[in-house]
């Protein structure tokens, strides 16, 4: 009698570590590739910011200073403006643009 | 005194309708995305130049403005208003300027097109385009040879395709075609013309060569050709630039080389502020059966500038020339204080 009953328990209980053990680890798993998946996003933005601070060097530096600062709402006006005064081509525009909201 | 009134009856004129066109160009891109906030941006300068014991005091106010409309248009137009204050009779006189110096649209097409139309700045050489707003350029005079080619206006009516054609991390083809119409409007005059640029960037070596020409299809029917090449080495503040151009009855270069101290402690210490300028130049006449802007002799002339790179966008800009032709030879002395600014029209979101 005692021992019809321990046994379920015990799968029971069982199963349930089991199961809390494995969504503990695959939320581990998750949070692992999320943070993967945010550094490597992290690491592409950086590299796009690093090549707007070249097109930035390379076209608009080539006529004038840079502006000491400007407010990030107008970040896309400048752009515009440089896309067509510069011949800015759309990849140098995005990365100029990634450069300029840092 | 009637001059005087249509002078300003016309300003204020067309002061309200550019009042008009910026309120309507406002309220068009009051719901675009919050980095595209139309801006204000532009120069202020205080300039004077010295000849022959004459000095000359120009006060000057340079806007642009540039406001988005959704995702691929742009509409810009820059303006100029001074006021020239020079020796006469008993004491000074002075003259003013008010006008717009372009008002265009931009149609940003495809990744490698664009389209602009209206009052667009000629892109011939590279003067006319990139360093004559009064906050950029390092000399206050333009180079002799500025006009050859610009079909005395500097601006065609019109329209104009540009863009990247090609663009690699070891080389970039940027080009410029254009056509203009007529105009005898008063705020953009323009010449019946055609024209194109062609640009050769290469990035490692900081080097860019290009090729201008253009043709003016009115009165005078002539052929301008043009080539500029630009370089500037990557980890120095040295900037070389020099264009060359010839029109059928004359031709001319500029060389002009400048270095910002940065070196010196940087780029903001009170040593890396200053920037040596030295600008060569020279202009041939072969005749003078067209008025192309040149002078109207051989003249050859040095320009040494010093300048100050302030905080806040704040330049001084000084300068010492000697020019020589058949006609005379004279000593320019050049002072001038630059402010840049550059503000949103409104707070964004």
């Amino acid at each position: 009698m005692r021992l019809s009953r321990i046994v379920p328990s015990l799968f029971v209980a069982g199963a349930l570590a089991c199961a809390a053990l494995s969504g503990s680890a695959e939320h581990q798993t998750g949070q692992s590739a999320a943070r993967h998946d945010s550094q490597a996003g992290s690491q592409a933005t950086d590299q796009l910011a690093e090549e707007g601070q070249r097109v930035f060097q390379q076209n608009c530096s080539r006529c004038h200073n840079a502006p000491e600062s400007f407010p990030p709402s107008i970040t896309g006006t400048i752009l515009h403006h440089m896309r067509v005064r510069a011949n800015l081509s759309r990849h140098q525009e995005q990365a100029l643009l990634e450069f300029l909201n840092r | 005194m009637s001059a005087s009134f249509s002078f300003y009856s016309r300003t204020r004129c067309w002061t309200a309708r550019l009042l008009a066109c910026c309120t309507v160009l406002l309220f068009a891109t009051a719901q675009a995305r919050a980095q595209d906030t139309p801006l204000l941006s532009g120069g202020v300068a205080f300039l004077t130049s010295t000849t022959g014991g004459n000095t000359t005091y120009l006060p000057i106010i340079e806007p642009l403005l540039a406001a988005p409309i959704g995702q691929h248009v742009l509409v810009e137009s820059r303006a100029a208003l001074l006021e020239t204050y020079f020796p006469g009779g008993n004491g000074y006189k002075h003259s003013h300027f008010v006008g717009l110096t372009y008002l265009q649209g931009d149609f940003l097409v495809s990744p490698h097109l664009n389209v602009v139309a209206g009052s667009y700045l000629l892109p011939f050489g590279t003067y006319n385009e990139r360093l004559s707003p009064v906050w950029i350029s390092n000399l206050q005079d333009g180079p002799l040879i500025a006009n050859l080619g610009l079909l005395s206006t500097g601006t065609g009516v019109g329209g104009q395709l540009r863009g990247s054609a090609v663009s690699t991390p070891n080389f970039s083809l940027d080009y410029s075609v254009w056509y203009s119409a007529h105009s005898g409007n008063e705020q953009f005059s323009a010449k019946r013309a055609t024209g194109e640029r062609t640009d050769v960037y290469l990035p490692k070596q900081r080097l860019e060569i290009g090729l201008s020409w253009d043709r003016q299809l009115e009165g005078t029917r002539e052929n301008f050709v043009g080539t500029h090449v630009w370089w500037e080495p990557a980890d120095t503040s040295f900037r070389f630039r020099s264009e060359f151009a010839r029109g059928a009855h004359g031709q001319g270069y500029w060389a002009e080389a400048d270095y910002r101290l940065a070196r010196f402690g940087g780029a903001d210490t009170f040593v890396g502020r200053f920037e040596p300028v030295f600008r060569l130049q020279q202009t041939f006449r072969r005749n003078n059966l067209a008025s192309d802007g040149l002078p109207s002799v051989n003249t050859q002339r040095a320009d040494f500038g010093l300048d100050y790179n302030l905080p806040h966008s704040v330049r001084i800009l000084t300068s010492y020339s000697r020019q020589f032709s058949a006609t005379r030879n004279e000593n320019i002395w050049e002072t001038g204080i630059v402010y840049r600014f550059l503000v949103p029209t409104w707070k964004g979101r």
